[in-house]
């Protein structure tokens, strides 16, 4: 288990860099999409993997629980990703629709001048 | 230092008192500006006040200190302390600020924001005042930097004058670089004493004179002071720093800025003083100083650039004594000290008021004032005479004090280098102040002044006059007026109590011939001014602010090539330099540590887990291979999340599940959004080699970060979660520990992340409405997106099924939101299922028929959630536990725990709607862009309604 975990926290780091290091906007934001999940996944492992453990407290029995500061964590780190995500798409709109064009590489100034700002 | 109270809280209230008080002129300007002026006095009289009731203790001899911690780890704290050097200094401060901010009151015209001059001005008091009673040498450093920045302000005070601009600029660069230094110095001392109390350090003077990092923390703190005490080769700055209104010159290069230079040599002497490496740099460039001053003072023609070299020269003379390194040296540059703040207050407030009324500072177009403005022309007179050390006056005092102490000092073997310098500085000191009276109120009235010169209103004299008095007593009762001060200032300086005659009459002394030879000299200087000034102007001679410009341009250029060099705008550059180094710095880290054995047993993988691993890795070499067209990567990065859920659900964390679910949903469809107005395919740009370098990058990170986290999950680690655990229940309330956390351990995080998603959903409403200011509006309105729509595009099917799982959605939202606390649920998941639901409807029925429907507003929806969150922290106070703490405690009162329930309830009522309203203004500020880009208006729930058919025909049959 631990071993699927950790390959795919791997996975999704690789493909979420590989998107991030993109041209454009849109994959960018993909790339941190994939990122942020495997951040999240790598957060929430940190507090160990234990299957049938959820940190509700149980009247009945002792029962073992799972690490639950991480999941808490986490918790906002997915809500507040989002709420980055959705500046970002809002930003990269914002420039597309400006400059006409969602490359996030900015033009040197002399290449600016003649550039297609004007398009 | 015969002994030492402790305690004392008047201190910090005097270092407190210029900076509350600088928050009242801006306001009391409206008021008028002789309200503004009273308003500014008051916290300057105050401080005043209760320096005059420490005054007793300290004149006998006693230290005040107080103490407070800062930040103990690192030998900060707020502590001052008071004795007798300090007291002069803090005395002069508050007094010469009191007495400028009569003058300025009067000075500056109408058209001059005066509350930003009197802000500035106790801004910059204040910072003196720190470094002056400061005992803790990081303190005094802080105070150090505030009066660079607060005297860059003062001195930029007129932005419009280019002059000033640069003026300001240099003062800033020139000091703040020494003061650079200065730290360094002041770290090396701190750390070979081991303390940062100036206190400490001022008994460990053997210690740090044997220290071989003595030389080093010398030289690094006489830079700092030397520029600030505009000392040769730093001088420059000073004249500069003219362009400043002259109520700023008047206190910066009396009383205040350039002595903190000099304070500071005075302060370190007992440490510093007494070797060779001291006695050769400091006396050297005091000395260098004076004499380059006086020389170029003497063929300047503006009155306030004549009286800055002046100054100069005198900071120069002041350096020298305190290099002397002997004692009686050392209380003849205390004495000094005072002696040059009175005349040269007020004689740069005379030169002000020449200005003011003649409309010229130029001497060559003077003379001839003391006709037409008498009383400012006896007050220029009277301290003029005194800068030369003319008897009767305190000047002539404390420059026999110094000739006597040149006559008798041996440099480098050699016996009369330092009196017949010193001499020849005190023969132009005597010239160029003769120069100030003969050439501008002497000589015969002239009829080409810009304005005709009157005296100005006693308001503007006063401050001179009491300068002037003061001249003039100290010259005639130096002993009863000034030695009580001056013997116990001294004796903090050298740190043993001194008993320094001070008096008019020392007897036929070396320093006498050298005074008689001083004033004949400056006689003869003066009557060959006119041939000597000729050859000095055709003379060539390095221009300070030509070199200075100069470097500074050459460093500037040379940063812009190295920033614009590695700051080319490229993103993707620096994302892969980033990445790349990141990846880097954990690999030596990885090798540098070694790897304990594994404690945990691996967990075993069901086949359905195994499912799940394939669909993610294979979703994810799609989304990578596919994200060329949009559309279908986003179709991936759904099953991505949904596998991620899965995950957390199987790994016993039912809320994130719940909430990756929800905020997949609403991230797919933000995107969709966004993607109807971006282009629907990326194209091909980087080159292969690129797209493999990337790859190579991508691959090692995401090896690395795999073996990162192979490597935890095998080993054992102590965590805080049993205190979680164990209190979850009887400290919170609650049996869901995770939503515990987040609504009672931790509430104080969440608070900042609700606040974070509401900024950020803000962020987004006015960006968009930027947008559709600008030209992004010309070009939606342009656009043609037609082909893009659907033409059935809010249909039957799914209007009505929305409006039938309206109600149930609600209802699940509520039943989560309620259940938060003790099962899987809370704030967080409940407001995004909700806004799922509301979405629901926009996307069935449209924008408008939506919005239209709309009672709250989302951005009032944040507000209330955050301000429904902070009044429930803020209720904790109620109890007398910090804010939103309550839940730590444990109250076994049923009334008080039932309390606890409820504040956490409320609190998650507060996430809940800030996560709601952040969620929905993003969505909407989309929209509303739609809106722009021609979509059409629907005032119908549906497109296609079969009812208004039925209704048509039974109109038709009726």
């Amino acid at each position: 288990m631990e071993l699927v975990i950790a390959s795919a926290v791997g996975i999704m780091t690789a493909g979420g860099i590989y998107l991030v290091l993109r041209l454009r906007a849109f994959p960018v934001i993909l790339g941190l999409a994939l990122l942020s999940y495997a951040v999240n996944v790598f957060l929430f492992a940190s507090g160990r993997l234990a299957v049938d453990a959820p940190p509700i407290l149980s009247k009945y029995a002792d029962a073992t629980y799972t690490d639950p500061l991480p999941q808490a964590l986490v918790l906002t780190a997915i809500v507040i990703s989002f709420g980055m995500t959705a500046v970002l798409v809002m930003i990269a709109l914002g420039a597309f629709l400006e400059n006409g064009h969602d490359r996030i590489d900015m033009e040197r100034e002399d290449d600016a001048e003649n550039g297609d700002a004007s398009a | 230092m015969t002994g030492m109270t402790s305690g004392n809280s008047f201190l910090p209230i005097i270092a407190l008192l210029p900076f509350l008080g600088a928050l009242v002129p801006g306001v009391m300007v409206r008021a008028g500006r002789t309200a503004c002026a009273s308003f500014t006095a008051l916290p300057t009289a105050l401080a005043l006040v209760m320096l005059g009731l420490l005054a007793p203790q300290v004149m006998q001899g006693e230290v005040i200190e107080t103490r407070i911690e800062w930040l103990p780890q690192l030998g900060l704290s707020v502590s001052f302390f008071l004795d007798g050097l300090g007291l002069m200094f803090a005395g002069m401060i508050l007094g010469m600020g009191l007495l400028i901010t009569l003058y300025a009151r009067f000075y500056l015209s109408a058209d001059d924001p005066m509350g930003q001059f009197y802000t500035y001005l106790l801004l910059f008091q204040g910072a003196m005042l720190g470094i002056v009673i400061s005992d803790n040498i990081l303190l005094l450093l802080i105070f150090w930097e505030l009066t660079s920045l607060t005297s860059f302000l003062l001195i930029g005070y007129w932005k419009h004058l280019p002059e000033g601009r640069q003026g300001a600029r240099m003062a800033l660069a020139v000091t703040g670089a020494g003061g650079l230094a200065m730290i360094g110095g002041m770290l090396i001392l701190g750390n070979i004493v081991g303390s940062y109390e100036l206190t400490d350090i001022l008994q460990q003077g053997e210690a740090i004179r044997a220290s071989e990092w003595y030389i080093p923390a010398l030289i690094l703190i006489l830079i700092g002071a030397f520029a600030k005490s505009a000392q040769f080769p730093f001088h420059f700055w000073l004249p500069h720093a003219m362009a400043a209104p002259t109520p700023v010159s008047a206190y910066l290069h009396s009383a205040t800025m350039v002595k903190a230079g000099v304070f500071l040599m005075a302060r370190m002497w007992p440490v510093l003083a007494g070797t060779e490496a001291w006695f050769y740099i400091v006396a050297t460039t005091g000395l260098i100083t004076m004499v380059l001053g006086a020389v170029i003072a003497l063929f300047k023609d503006d009155l306030k650039a004549l009286l800055a070299y002046s100054t100069v020269s005198h900071l120069g003379l002041l350096t020298m004594l305190l290099g002397f390194g002997t004692k009686m040296a050392a209380a003849a540059a205390v004495f000094h000290v005072l002696n040059h703040l009175t005349f040269k207050a007020a004689l740069f407030m005379t030169a002000g008021i020449v200005d003011h009324e003649a409309h010229t500072r130029d001497i060559k177009r003077l003379g001839g004032l003391a006709r037409l403005m008498p009383v400012t022309a006896a007050l220029g007179t009277i301290t003029a005479l005194s800068m030369a050390g003319i008897p009767l006056l305190n000047g002539f005092l404390s420059k026999e004090l110094m000739l006597e102490e040149a006559a008798h000092t041996v440099w480098a073997g050699s016996h009369y280098a330092v009196p017949v310098l010193a001499t020849l500085g005190a023969v132009l000191s005597v010239a160029y102040s003769f120069r100030f009276i003969a050439h501008v109120f002497l000589g015969p009235v002239r009829d080409d002044y810009p304005s005709k010169p009157h005296d100005p209103p006693l308001g503007m004299w006063a401050s001179p006059a009491l300068l002037a008095m003061l001249v003039i007593v100290i010259g005639i009762f130096p002993a009863a007026v000034a030695g009580p001060l001056v013997n116990v200032a001294a004796g903090a300086v050298t740190g043993e109590s001194l008993n320094v005659y001070l008096k008019l009459w020392h007897g036929i002394t070396p320093a006498l011939f050298m005074s008689i030879i001083a004033v004949a000299g400056g006689f003869v200087l003066l009557a060959l001014h006119r041939p000597l000034d000729r050859v000095w102007q055709a003379a060539p001679r390095p221009e300070a602010k030509a070199i200075f410009d100069g470097l500074v341009n050459g460093l500037t250029a040379v940063s812009d090539r190295v920033s614009s060099g590695l700051h080319n705008g490229a993103i993707s550059r620096y994302l892969a330099i980033f990445i790349a180094a990141t990846v880097a710095m954990g690999y030596i880290a990885w090798s540098g540590g070694g790897l304990g054995a594994p404690t945990r047993e691996m967990l075993p993988v069901p086949a359905v887990v195994a499912v799940g691993w394939v669909l993610l890795a294979v979703a994810v070499a799609s989304m990578v291979g596919l994200h060329r067209q949009r559309f279908q990567a986003l179709v991936v990065i759904g099953i991505i999340g949904l596998m991620v859920s899965g995950g957390f659900i199987y790994l016993s964390a039912p809320d994130l599940a719940l909430t990756q679910i929800s905020v997949e949903t609403v991230t797919i469809m933000l995107l969709l959004l966004a993607l109807h107005f971006l282009p629907k395919e990326t194209p091909c740009e980087s080159s292969p080699a690129r797209r493999a370098r990337d790859g190579a990058i991508a691959v090692t990170a995401g090896v690395g970060v795999a073996m990162l986290t192979f490597a935890f999950l095998l080993r054992d680690v102590s965590v805080i979660s049993d205190f979680h655990l164990a209190n979850s229940y009887t400290g919170g309330g609650g049996t869901n520990v995770v939503n515990v956390i987040l609504v009672d351990f931790r509430g104080y995080d969440t608070y900042g992340e609700i606040i974070v998603l509401g900024i950020a959903g803000l962020t987004i409403f006015a960006l968009m409405e930027a947008l559709l200011d600008g030209p992004a509006a010309r070009r939606l309105r342009n656009s043609d997106y037609s082909n893009d729509r659907s033409r059935d595009r809010h249909p039957l099917m799914m209007v009505v099924a929305t409006r039938a799982m309206m109600p149930i959605a609600v209802m699940v939202g509520i039943y989560i939101f309620l259940r938060g606390h003790n099962q899987p649920g809370g704030g967080f998941i409940a407001g995004l299922v909700i806004s799922i639901a509301l979405l629901m409807q926009y996307m069935a029925s449209g924008f408008a028929w939506a919005q239209a429907r709309q009672k709250i507003e989302y951005h009032t929806m944040i507000g209330l959630g955050a301000v429904i969150a902070g009044l429930t922290g803020a209720g904790a106070w109620l109890a007398g536990k910090p804010f939103l703490t309550s839940a730590y405690g444990y109250f076994d009162l049923p009334g008080i725990k039932k309390f606890g329930l409820g504040s956490a309830f409320l609190f998650d009522l507060g996430v809940f709607l800030t996560v709601l309203g952040a969620v929905m203004l993003m969505l909407y500020s989309l929209s509303r862009i739609a809106r722009f880009a021609g979509e059409t208006v629907n005032v119908e729930p549906m497109d296609y309604d079969p009812s208004r058919r039925v209704e048509a025909a039974q109109a038709e049959g009726g």
